[in-house]
């Protein structure tokens, strides 16, 4: 880009339309080529979900459009009822919806504790959750483990649930504090003055002007347990009665070797409520993941 | 799917946040009856509890355990001293392991930020600009094992002079006739890149969003006063809008650093560390399940645990400016 207007700059007047107009084609080129690149690999992979096995193996999806077509949803009957991807898309709802609900005013309480309550040591112990965002999950695996056993609650959903309740906090105080921080003053002080308790005007006042706030963060929550395997696969193991799709299909991916048939049928059920999602929802998304880190 | 699990999952959505509320009430009740100091200074210990107690066991102290058992030996029965740490930086497999991580450490970010602001750059130009962004953010949304079963699809492989079904080896092997298709996966001279671009794929939509918020920030009036002077594209860019967004550069590079630094799932569902592809948190997986060994696992995870201590002192740095 930069290099054709630079020599644009330097020719006669009368190429410099044509040069301004070169420039300009190879702007939409780069990004027509960008758009493809970014979105082509999802339209192969639902195309060949749709496609008889025999043709998945024997030629490339983009040839589904050649006549004679052929397309059959046998791929998709096939995973949901005997590859456990029906059940496993029930865990993953059993999993990710308490785990997005679990945080939310835990983190909401401690976010308030940190924007409204003054205390001796607020700024350093605030810090330490800023420090704890970064902390890798991997550095908690096996001492939790342990203690999951030693609860024998292994491989059961609130050991799950617990985990992402915990493992979300940091990020969902940091992004509440923010936000309830950045709530006017005047308003805090006189609900006070009208002698208003912390607990009213948490309950009253800023959970619901926090409702946006709150928004963001369900979904992050959400799309990050939705989408969560290692977490899944530490705590719950592989059995089908618990597992959810990313640990089903990965089990898929390890055992077929070449089923694309299956795979690609069941990775795209795995993608739907996300798409949903991101279509439907995707400002409050986009403001979760600019929270979490411009604001820093 | 038995009844009770969604009685639980009920349980959980609906009594959890009622037994919160209950407690802050009761807490709030209890703070009257005490005197006026006590209150003050019990009330925000009180409220912080429920944060602070799951922090504490979830990863505080399991943060302080792990790396106390990465001194131990496989069943955590014995102290070995630093055997783990030296098993791991000497051994020539794990050599690989570290090796890989700062491949993808340094490539996966730096490929990620630039193409990010390229595009955010690019698109802001244009009137389909959303449609851009929305196309290239759209597998921020998806899962790592998604992603991994899509890019094993292209990558596939067929021999030389059969129909090649994996898109990339048709593209390449129809746009010129002498290449011939490769197994992206299995070739030990291709197949981190073909891993990482996975990782880039998904990761750079996260960039762009970030670093376009921020280019959109930039008065253009600054930028319309340069170009009044006589400036060039490329010295607008360079000059003028790349410094400007120094901060929001850090921010991206370092969010990405952390995530990179932990990559497990792509490795995990498309290669399993086969044939030199391993990476630290795929090999930890492995310590834990497969071997049995908890300290080697342990000493990986801090490892990955100091790696990051840089950023997190970083972070705290640059908040304690700006936030009190």
């Amino acid at each position: 880009m930069s290099v054709t207007m630079t020599m644009a700059g330097r020719r006669p007047r009368g190429g410099l339309l044509a040069a301004r107009l070169g420039a300009r084609g190879l702007l939409h080129l780069v990004l027509v080529v960008v758009g493809l690149v970014w979105l082509l690999p999802s339209v192969g992979l639902f195309i060949s979900s749709l496609r008889p096995a025999n043709l998945i193996s024997s030629t490339g999806w983009w040839r589904a459009f050649a006549t004679p077509f052929q397309f059959t949803l046998e791929n998709y009957a096939h995973v949901l009822g005997q590859a456990n991807m029906g059940r496993s898309f029930l865990n993953s709802l059993l999993i990710a919806i308490p785990a997005t609900v679990m945080p939310l005013l835990v983190a909401a309480f401690a976010a308030y504790t940190f924007a409204w309550i003054p205390f001796r040591g607020r700024t350093t112990l605030f810090l330490v959750v800023v420090g704890l965002l970064v902390v890798p999950l991997q550095v908690t695996l096996i001492p939790v483990l342990r203690l999951f056993n030693g609860l024998g609650i292994t491989g059961s959903f609130p050991a799950v649930w617990v985990a992402h309740t915990a493992y979300g906090l940091p990020f969902s105080i940091y992004l509440l504090r923010n936000f309830i921080g950045e709530l006017p003053g005047e308003m805090m002080e006189s609900a006070g003055l009208d002698g208003a308790t912390h607990a009213q005007i948490f309950f009253g006042l800023v959970l619901p002007t926090s409702v946006p706030a709150l928004a963001s963060l369900a979904i992050f929550q959400f799309m990050w347990v939705w989408n969560d395997l290692l977490v899944a696969l530490i705590y719950l193991g592989g059995t089908p009665q618990v597992a959810p799709m990313t640990v089903t299909i990965s089990n898929l991916v390890n055992s077929y070797g070449g089923g694309w048939e299956y795979l690609t049928a069941a990775a795209f059920i795995s993608m739907l409520l996300p798409l949903v999602v991101f279509f439907s929802l995707q400002q409050y998304f986009v403001r979760g993941i600019l929270a979490g880190s411009v604001k820093g | 799917m038995s009844v009770s699990t969604v009685l639980w999952a009920l349980v959980a959505v609906v009594g959890v946040p009622l037994a919160l509320s209950a407690y802050l009430f009761a807490v709030e009740g209890a703070l009257k009856l005490a005197g006026g100091r006590a209150r003050a200074r019990l009330r925000p210990w009180l409220w912080l509890a429920p944060a602070a107690i799951l922090l504490v066991v979830f990863l505080i102290y399991p943060a302080v355990n792990t790396a106390v058992l990465s001194f131990f030996n496989a069943t955590s029965t014995q102290p070995v001293g630093f055997a783990n740490y030296r098993y791991i930086f000497t051994d020539p497999a794990m050599l690989v392991v570290l090796r890989n991580n700062l491949v993808w450490l340094v490539v996966f970010t730096l490929v990620t930020v630039t193409v990010g602001l390229l595009i955010a750059v690019l698109s802001d130009r244009v009137r389909y600009e959303g449609a851009v962004k929305a196309v290239v953010f759209l597998p921020m949304a998806i899962s790592f094992v998604a992603a991994g079963v899509i890019w094993k699809f292209m990558y596939q492989f067929q021999p030389a002079g059969t129909t090649q079904v994996g898109t990339i080896n048709a593209i390449l092997t129809a746009i010129s006739p002498g290449f011939k298709p490769q197994a992206w996966l299995f070739n030990k001279s291709q197949n981190n890149w073909a891993l990482i671009i996975v990782g880039i794929w998904m990761w750079v939509g996260f960039a762009m969003v970030i670093l376009s918020a921020g280019l959109k920030g930039i008065s253009e009036s600054v930028l319309e006063a340069a170009r009044i002077d006589g400036a060039r594209e490329g010295q607008v860019f360079f000059r003028i809008i790349l410094p400007l967004m120094r901060s929001t550069l850090t921010v991206v590079a370092t969010t990405l650093v952390i995530s990179v630094l932990k990559i497990f799932d792509v490795v995990y569902v498309m290669t399993n560390g086969a044939l030199d592809t391993e990476v630290i948190a795929n090999r930890m997986y492995k310590e834990m399940f497969n071997y049995q060994n908890f300290g080697r696992a342990s000493a990986f995870a801090v490892i990955l645990l100091v790696a990051i201590i840089p950023v997190m002192i970083l972070n705290i740095k640059r908040f304690g400016r700006s936030g009190s």
